[in-house]
């Protein structure tokens, strides 16, 4: 049933198609990684940054038989034009999951570096990969049984209402949001999903003051797995998120208020 | 005929031999980066404006963006706290006549490939100049490891758990240039002045602290020193006129008489 042709095109399940996920040097990029692997992935093109410094995990991704590690620099547009020039042809799913995420609102940290450096990589990363994957997944939208199906970005429920301390990050996500539907919009006419995931706080280095509940790498990587093979296109993974999508779906105004409390 | 126009006449005739000390500036050429949660420095990026295209027909150019300290880069006394004070610290405001000068070429290229974390010593510059002459005051002081032949990132870089292990001058070594010697800067091929783990000498980056406490420049991600003469040549290595500006990158010449 699973392998049912009409079923895989409405579905966008991971089993023998050829996947990017565009940062592997984190822990949900490497739990997303061995699920697709365990899925059946046939390739999975795995980007990293800073080609020179070995990051925890390397080791045990080039254990995995479909992994092929890609330099991929969201921020270096002639670095994402010359992967593209290799593999856009051929990638079925991408996974954009490269972020940069600090935790600063206006007045607590001097200067726009940060969120600079927050935009370049959440919404003009996100830009670049779409104006250099983009044209190429959507000539392959109807490409036999392994066809270009899917595009996921990581987003994050405060794309909907800013969280005040981590106040720059949320901006760049309800930018790459903004962005995410343009791209829905071109790619829906060729048949190719664009997923948005909006998790709340993940368990990362970055998270360490906020307190529980934090979604595990794991679990967010295994929502995403999940949204693929039921064909959602919005997901909000775990309590933190749903509890912040009902509180928004009810009233934007009020959470807007409750989050500046 | 004055200094000046025989100079002219023997750089038309080909006697005089310009070799280019700068890498090409890219984004695929290795930039610092310091832990996470400080500020960082921007890498070299580049982004087409128009290529004879529906965005300006008849002519291409490109918009850059770095920081500062990119590249092939010159820095100013005022990059360190410690020079934060001295008058005509910045790009801008030191003497044009101080971008200009001879350059003395200790070779410790051997020394680098045996050991990454080569310190270049007092006895080992003293040595150096039994063979070669005393360093004269007002020069450029360059440190030729050959790490400028490492193409690869990874090992031009070269990091593990520790940090980086890239070559550099010790404590007394820098002390000695400044002091008794009185030289106009420090250039070196690696990313950096100082060691790789310079961060554990005392004081903390040596070369950056007493150099640009006394006023001196650092040149870093030199190339072909190896085409040098250990004595003879002239470096130019004007930055630019940045206001205020820690550093810059700059294209480095070197002049040498057939």
């Amino acid at each position: 049933m699973a392998d049912d042709r009409q079923l895989r095109e409405f579905t966008c399940d991971p089993k023998q198609r050829k996947v990017l996920v565009t940062d592997g040097k984190t822990a949900l990029g490497q739990a997303l990684v061995s699920g697709l692997a365990a899925a059946h992935a046939e390739i999975i093109w795995v980007g990293h940054t800073e080609p020179w410094k070995k990051f925890p995990g390397f080791d045990e991704l080039q254990k995995i038989p479909q992994v092929t590690l890609l330099p991929l620099d969201v921020t270096d547009s002639k670095n994402v034009r010359e992967a593209a020039a290799e593999i856009a042809g051929k990638v079925d799913i991408l996974v954009n999951n490269a972020e940069i995420h600090r935790s600063f609102g206006i007045g607590n940290r001097q200067g726009v570096e940060t969120a600079r450096a927050e935009m370049d990589v959440n919404y003009f990363g996100l830009l670049r990969l779409a104006q250099e994957f983009g044209p190429a997944m959507r000539s392959r939208g109807a490409d036999g049984k392994s066809s270009a199906v899917a595009w996921v970005n990581l987003l994050s429920v405060y794309a909907h209402a800013n969280f005040p301390p981590h106040g720059t990050f949320s901006a760049s996500k309800a930018a790459a949001h903004s962005l995410a539907q343009c791209l829905r919009a071109e790619m829906r006419p060729a048949g190719v999903r664009v997923v948005n995931v909006f998790p709340g706080p993940i368990d990362d280095e970055w998270n360490q003051l906020l307190p529980p509940p934090k979604l595990a790498p794991e679990t967010l990587a295994r929502s995403i797995l999940s949204a693929l093979r039921e064909g959602v296109e919005d997901v909000y993974p775990g309590d933190v998120a749903q509890e912040w999508l009902a509180r928004w779906r009810d009233n934007p105004k009020a959470l807007e208020r409750e989050l500046s409390a | 005929m004055n200094v000046l126009t025989a100079f002219a006449e023997d750089l038309v005739k080909g006697k005089i031999k310009v070799v280019d000390l700068t890498q090409t500036l890219s984004p695929e050429f290795p930039n610092i980066s310091l832990p996470p949660e400080m500020g960082q420095a921007w890498p070299f990026r580049i982004e087409e404006v128009s290529r004879y295209d529906e965005r300006g027909p008849a002519w291409y150019w490109n918009n850059f963006s770095c920081g500062e300290h990119t590249g092939t880069h010159f820095d100013a006394p005022v990059h360190w706290i410690s020079g934060k004070d001295l008058p005509n610290n910045a790009t801008d405001s030191i003497p044009p006549e101080r971008f200009i000068g001879p350059a003395f070429v200790i070779d410790c290229s051997k020394e680098a490939t045996q050991d990454s974390d080569f310190l270049l010593t007092k006895a080992f510059i003293e040595n150096w100049e039994a063979n070669h002459g005393r360093i004269a005051p007002r020069s450029w002081v360059l440190m030729r490891t050959d790490w400028s032949k490492r193409h690869d990132p990874a090992e031009y870089q070269n990091y593990d758990e520790e940090g980086q292990h890239t070559p550099g001058p010790d404590v007394d070594a820098v002390k000695f240039l400044v002091a008794e010697r009185d030289i106009l800067g420090f250039g070196t091929e690696s990313i950096g002045t100082d060691a790789g783990q310079a961060y554990h000498l005392r004081p903390p980056y040596p070369c950056h602290y007493y150099m640009h406490g006394a006023g001196r420049y650092g040149l870093q991600c030199l190339t072909n020193l190896d085409q040098l003469p250990p004595t003879g040549a002239v470096v130019i290595a004007a930055p630019l006129k940045i206001r205020n500006g820690s550093g810059s990158p700059l294209r480095v010449l070197a002049l040498i008489h057939d």
